[in-house]
């Protein structure tokens, strides 16, 4: 993982100083204009999210029928990487509606079930902080609950009535927009994947740690 | 003759009576709102849409920026506590 580190992020880095000139030469969206180029940092952070929250949930089960506590360490980093790119995705979600559709928020199934989301992964995290021995367990269930979540959030825009675009709009996009989106893409799941990277090594030294204490 | 008379007075009464019940609408206040309704598109007050985009950028960048310091300098205070830790237990292998 170190050996891989650094040069995932210096490429990320490169990625991300690249991005700006590929969504500047983006076309601009016919009805929403510029403010629509949020769209290019703001599905990529859902993109790194979903794929982390998918980890914790795979992880979580192993962890919580396997009773592998290595899957235990996944979950953990994938959790954290997950609420931190969904954080991302919530900020840039509202900047984009305040001036698409004139308000910060709506309480429509999409939002409310990516909000729930990421509700989920901060329980996640507050329970394993401050929940004492065995919370492992109960976070786990918790992890697969956020995992049961993310077909909602995906596909709530087509089942029900939102405000929110459809995923549908990805596939029909013109070239200039899905090369500027692809890019981005990459560049996130690049970052996501060091971050997640750097974080299983954290969990591992604390592992060291403890091992080191009950020798000591 | 005395009926043409007759509506003409009518007529020009009615307006009159319209013409001081409109004066008296617009000189009370207006009824208290009760509820917000959304305004349509087109009365959409008009953002600019440059600082929400750069908003947006720089929200993603503070973010990634300050997750990766975290994971930085708890990476830094763990592998300190490692050394430590390994320092102590040389030590007491030595004592022994």
């Amino acid at each position: 993982m170190t050996k891989l580190f650094v040069p995932a992020i210096a490429l990320a880095a490169i990625m991300f100083a690249v991005a700006p000139w590929l969504i500047n030469g983006a076309p601009y969206e016919s009805t929403m204009g510029l403010v629509q180029k949020i769209f290019y940092f703001h599905l990529p952070s859902w993109f790194v999210m979903f794929t982390a929250v998918l980890t914790a949930g795979v992880a979580g089960a192993v962890h919580l029928f396997g009773r592998n506590a290595r899957a235990d360490r996944v979950a953990l980093a994938a959790v954290e990487v997950a609420a931190v790119f969904g954080l991302i995705g919530l900020i840039t979600g509202p900047l984009w509606a305040r001036k698409a559709w004139g308000v910060w928020w709506q309480w429509d199934a999409k939002l409310t079930a990516a909000l729930v989301l990421e509700l989920i992964l901060i329980a996640y995290m507050l329970l394993r902080r401050y929940g004492g021995p065995g919370s492992e367990r109960l976070a786990s269930g918790l992890a697969i609950f956020g995992m049961a979540n993310v077909p909602f959030v995906y596909w709530a825009a087509n089942l029900w009535r939102t405000v929110h675009p459809k995923p549908t709009v990805v596939p029909t996009l013109g070239p200039g927009m899905r090369g500027a989106l692809w890019w981005c893409v990459a560049a996130f799941m690049l970052l996501g994947a060091a971050a997640f990277g750097a974080r299983m090594r954290l969990e591992r030294l604390r592992t060291e740690v403890d091992e080191l204490y009950l020798e000591d | 003759m005395k009926r043409v008379l007759a509506a003409i007075i009518l007529a020009a009464a009615l307006g009159a009576g319209e013409t001081t019940l409109n004066g008296r609408a617009a000189a009370q206040p207006p009824p208290a709102q009760d509820e917000f309704v959304p305004v349509s598109d087109a009365e959409v007050e008009q953002l600019p849409a440059a600082p929400l985009v750069m908003t947006g950028y720089a929200v993603a960048w503070v973010v990634i920026f300050l997750y990766l310091w975290s994971i930085w300098r708890r990476l830094g205070r763990v592998e300190r506590e490692i050394d430590e830790l390994a320092r102590r237990t040389r030590a007491q292998t030595r004592a022994t």
